[in-house]
Formats: structure tokens, sequence, C-alpha cells
């Protein structure tokens, strides 16, 4: 298991098109992708668990990265949190 | 001969038959299919939907651009989302039918929408019920229920935004529809589309077929209308045609009188969806944002965040342009129900405007905070609305400088904020020479000017006819404060209904006024009427 820390500073917070992309992204990965803020799970495969994460911009988050190519996968998630929110 | 009246969202006529859509009811006591019939409904239906979806992302994107096909893809997800999906699924487990699984996702993820703090998430509740309402649909078999046959008017309950997508433009001739707030995304879908639209009509069933004439523009629908109704409003409906065609010249134009005088027109806008609009009528810059949308009918005061994602979106629609953001206008007779003030006997005399914003810095600091952030995505103002003194505005002043002093500290960058005062009181009109020193530019307010100079309700029956923004106590004061506003170098803009009425477009102009800003849907007229004018005055 992989893991990294990330501070949001998309204005709109993880919600919408940046959410729906990181949805797309995690879907292509072979390895389970979760997003944690505070006590708070959820899957970076469900929209609707991301979403009512409510991460506002501002926030820090936890990604964690578990099975498959996990070098690989944390190394594209970490591109797109940075590239994208 | 019947007639309704509702409330106009797309002005417009249309004259045809009524074409009832069904309604999107649960289809109970039908029959009593077995758990696994109910469960293969529930997944044929959510197929079909997703399918919509990727059929109106597509339509979208031809139409309207990349932008605003990215909600569909959005609302692809929901329905591809596990947890929401099972949700559904459970609900039929135990025995209900497939509505009331979908209804139960609904409410479940709803409720977990509103209970965030930060109210602009709290706003995608609305794609949960958006992304629900299409699986009701397709289950209610109202898959094809706007493909139409033949030229209508289309009479609803409920419209989604993906079905207006879908819609045929060539066969649709306009829209009554009983549930659609103003400032839904599929009011501004039908506005963009220019279908007239009015709602606030609940549908009859039995009026399928039946011959009628909308008249979008009054918000009434004639039933059965009595030929002198009919002909005239196919006259107009004709004539409306011929004419939006001959006004797509002046999108791009600059407008100058014939005898070369320069003039901005603007749009009063009151939502952030409707700046698209507006640059799309070619609006040279937005004079009148409302920013009212954001509290009446809310439970709460609206946060700094969900006001800067507002702000920004609107800025960002105008490329530059520059767009005017008047400071919450409630108190008086706008109470959302969050406000906790006493209402006076005479609320248009009482504490608001700025009065109330700045004895309410809660209220007041995080909408200057917002403005002062979303300025760095185009060109921003703020104005403050109902000054009587200068020193209301060196106060507002103040406090926007100390918010930006603020953010600087707290690292949160800010743009350029130009700052205006609404004249719309006598004092304000009659002391335009001290405000000008105070501020960078006057938007001359003349719905509230002359309810005040002429100390006449607007809203009154019994003063109809009385109440008149061309009297002349009312154009004394909007010379003087553009006489006294030009004296300091400062703007002059007016922003009220006036400025719509054509016949004082010249007298105005003559005075000096520089821009006018007029409902989104009046702008290009309005840019042809000035083109064709001559202000000076004529010799011999």
């Amino acid at each position: 298991m992989k893991e990294f820390t990330y501070r949001i500073t998309h204005p709109n917070g993880l919600h919408g098109r940046p959410a729906a992309g990181l949805v797309t992204a995690a879907r292509e990965l072979d390895s389970a992708v979760t997003v944690q803020k505070g006590d708070k799970r959820a899957a970076a495969d469900r929209i609707m668990a991301l979403m009512t994460l409510g991460v506002v911009q501002g926030d820090t988050v936890t990604i964690t990265v578990e099975g498959g190519d996990e070098e690989r996968s944390l190394e594209q998630i970490k591109n797109y949190f940075e590239n994208n929110l | 001969m019947n007639w309704f009246e509702g409330i106009s969202l797309c002005p417009g006529g249309a004259v045809g038959p009524i074409h009832v859509l069904p309604a999107l009811t649960n289809q109970k006591g039908v029959s009593l299919p077995t758990v696994e019939e109910e469960l293969e409904r529930l997944e044929a239906a959510r197929e079909t939907a997703l399918a919509r979806l990727e059929e109106q992302r597509a339509a979208a994107r031809e139409q309207l651009g990349e932008e605003e096909a990215e909600i569909f893809r959005l609302h692809a997800l929901m329905l591809e989302d596990q947890d929401f999906v099972e949700t559904a699924q459970k609900a039929v487990r135990a025995g209900r039918c497939a509505e009331d699984g979908v209804r139960e996702a609904e409410e479940t993820f709803a409720a977990a929408f509103r209970a965030l703090d930060d109210p602009y998430l709290q706003g995608r509740m609305a794609d949960v019920e958006e992304v629900s309402r299409l699986w009701r649909e397709v289950l209610a078999g109202g898959a094809g229920r706007l493909e139409l046959e033949r030229p209508a008017i289309l009479w609803a309950k409920e419209c989604s935004s993906g079905e207006l997508i879908a819609l045929d433009r060539d066969k649709a001739l306009g829209l009554v529809v009983e549930h659609m707030a103003p400032d839904s995304h599929a009011a501004i879908l039908v506005r963009a589309m220019g279908l007239p639209t009015v709602t606030g009509i609940a549908p009859q069933k039995h009026w399928e077929g039946v011959y009628a004439a909308l008249d979008a523009e009054r918000g009434r629908l004639w039933l059965e209308p009595e030929e002198s109704v009919r002909a005239a409003l196919e006259q107009k409906c004709r004539q409306a045609q011929a004419r939006r065609r001959e006004l797509e010249r002046w999108r791009d134009a600059p407008v100058r009188t014939r005898d070369g005088r320069t003039v901005t027109v603007c749009a009063n806008i009151g939502s952030a969806r409707e700046a698209a609009l507006a640059l799309e009528q070619g609006a040279q810059g937005v004079g009148l944002f409302r920013t009212e949308f954001l509290c009446l009918d809310k439970e709460r005061s609206p946060g700094e965040e969900e006001q800067f994602a507002v702000y920004r979106q609107a800025l960002e629609a105008m490329q530059g342009r520059r767009v005017v953001i008047r400071t919450l206008d409630i108190g008086g007779d706008k109470h959302p129900p969050w406000l906790e003030t006493g209402q006076g006997e005479n609320p248009a005399l009482g504490l608001r405007g700025i009065r109330l914003s700045l004895k309410r810095p809660e209220l007041f600091v995080p909408q200057l905070r917002a403005v002062l952030r979303a300025a760095r995505y185009g060109k921003a103002a703020v104005m403050f609305p109902m000054v009587t003194s200068p020193a209301e505005v060196r106060n507002a002043r103040k406090l926007l400088e100390r918010c930006r002093a603020e953010l600087e500290e707290e690292g949160l960058p800010t743009g350029e904020v130009e700052v205006g005062v609404m004249i719309e009181t006598p004092a304000a009109a009659l002391m335009a020479g001290e405000l000008a020193e105070e501020a960078d530019f006057f938007s001359i307010g003349t719905n509230d000017l002359t309810q005040y100079t002429l100390a006449m309700d607007r809203q009154d029956p019994d003063l109809q006819g009385m109440y008149d923004s061309r009297h002349p106590a009312v154009l004394a004061l909007i010379r003087r404060t553009v006489e006294e506003g030009h004296r300091h170098g400062r703007r002059v803009a007016l922003c009220g209904q006036l400025g719509a009425d054509r016949d004082m477009t010249k007298t105005l102009l003559q005075m000096g006024v520089d821009e006018l800003s007029v409902p989104v849907g009046e702008v290009l007229a309005l840019k042809e009427h000035i083109s064709g004018l001559e202000l000076s005055q004529k010799r011999e």
C-alpha cells in the first residue's frame, strides 16, 4: 500500500468536472484508489461517495493506492491531482 | 374563450395545437411483477438512460459547446455509481417497485449532499435529482415523450434539461410547464434555445390537441383563441422571427450614433449562467448583476466560496468585458427567511441595501471577499445600492480594502475591483458631486429613483398611469447626476427600466448618459436603435 497527501487548490474543490475526471482516471488503474478526508473515506471510482466527502479548496486529503502496479498507479493519480486539483 | 396566466421564462409567441406530455409518475397497481422482473426493468431503464445521456452529451457538445456537455458526463458517472444503483436495487429487493427504488436512491443521496457544510456542494443535490428524474422518465415509458409527430405547444408538469436538449426545435413551438425555477439549468436552456416558455400553469389532460396561442411575452396561454387573438399572435410570431434575423448583425458591432457618439450597451443579469447569454446577445458588458438570487429562497446566507464560484463563472463567461456586481439589495420587501431583522412598517424606507450591508458585516464581508478573489478572472466592479451619503461609500470602500489586506495576508490572490454607486435615491442624485469623489462610476437605478422621487409605490395598482419615470423631476435628477459625474470625470451608466424605453433613449443620450444596461433580450434591439439616432440638434 502506498499513499500521499495533497492540498486541494481548485476553487470548486473535489466535485463536478474534477471529480468526474478522477473517477475516469481511477477506473483505468489496476489498483484500488481511496481518498480520505478526516475520518471519511471514499473509493476514487465512486462519484457519489467522492462528492459527498465534501472536499473544498484548502482541504488536505490522503490518497491511498493498493494492489496491482502500485508505483505506476500512484504516479498517475498524483499527476492527476497536481494537474487538475 | 379561456386563458391562463403564468410567468414568462423566455419571451416569444406560438400558435398551434397543445400536446400534453405524459407525467413522470409512478405506474402503480398495473400488474404485480416478481422481484426479479422488477430488477430487470430497473436495470434496463438504467441502460437506456445511460445511452440517452451519451446522445445528449453529443448533442450538447455540438449545439452548446464542450463546457455545457460536461454535465452529462457527470450525470452518466452518477448513474453508474455502485452505491447509488445498489440503493435502488435494495429497495426493489425489499418488494418495492422500480420507481420507488429510484426515489429511495434519490432521497438517500440528495440527503447526503444536503448534509454537507459547503453551500456550493449542497447545490449538487440538483444533479442527483436530475439523474433520478431521467431514470424515472425511462421507467415511465416516457423515453420518447418528446418525439413529436407534428408541431405543437408542449404542456408538461416538469421538464429536465436533458429532455430539452433532445427537443426537435422545428416541432416544439413553445413550452408551458408547471414547475421550472427561473434560475434552473432548464430555464437557462430554454432561453438559450429561444423557446417561448411560460411556467406556473398546471397541465390538464383533456386539453390534448386543443388549438392554443401562447403569448410568452405576457406569460399568457389562450385556449381556442378568438380569430383576432390568433391572427394577431401569428403575425407577431412571423414578425418576431424576421426581426431576430435582422438583429443578428448588431451582435458584434460597436454602437455609435449617426453623429458619431459611442455608447456602451450592457445587460442586466440575475444569475451567472445568464452571462453567457448576454455575451451571445451582443452585450458589451454586464451593467447590473443582481446577487439576490444567492439568498432568497435559501435556508441561510450565502457563503464566500459559493459566491466566489458564481462571480468567477460570470466574469469568465464575459471574456474580459466588465461585470458590475451589485452587492446584496435585500431587506425591505425582499426579505429572506434567515435575515433576522425587524421589518418596519414601511420596508421601502427601512434597513435595506448598503444600510443593511454596513450594519451586518457577517453578510457583507463574504460578498466583498468573493468579489475580490473572483476579480482575477475578468474585469470586475462592485456597486452599492440605496446609497444616501458619501460616508456610506467611504465606509464600504474601507471595508473592501480591509478585506483585500486580509486576503493577501492569507495568501489568497485578489484582482482589481472598481467601485460604483447606484444613484436611486433623490439624496444620492442631489449629492452626486460629493459622491463622485468617492466612486469610480455611477449607475442610475431609475425604478427606485422614480419611486422615491415621486413618493409612489411602483407595485400599487391604484397608482397605475401616475408612476412615471419620465416625470420632469426624475429627469432633472438624472441630468444632475450625469453633469456632476462628468465634472469629476466619472462614467455614468443607467440600469433601470427607463434604459429600455426607446422613446427616451435619445433624451438620455443627449443628457450625456455613457452606458445603458437593459435586460438581455433587449440588447440587440437597443444597439440597432441607437445606431439610427442623431443626437446633435439639427441646424436650420
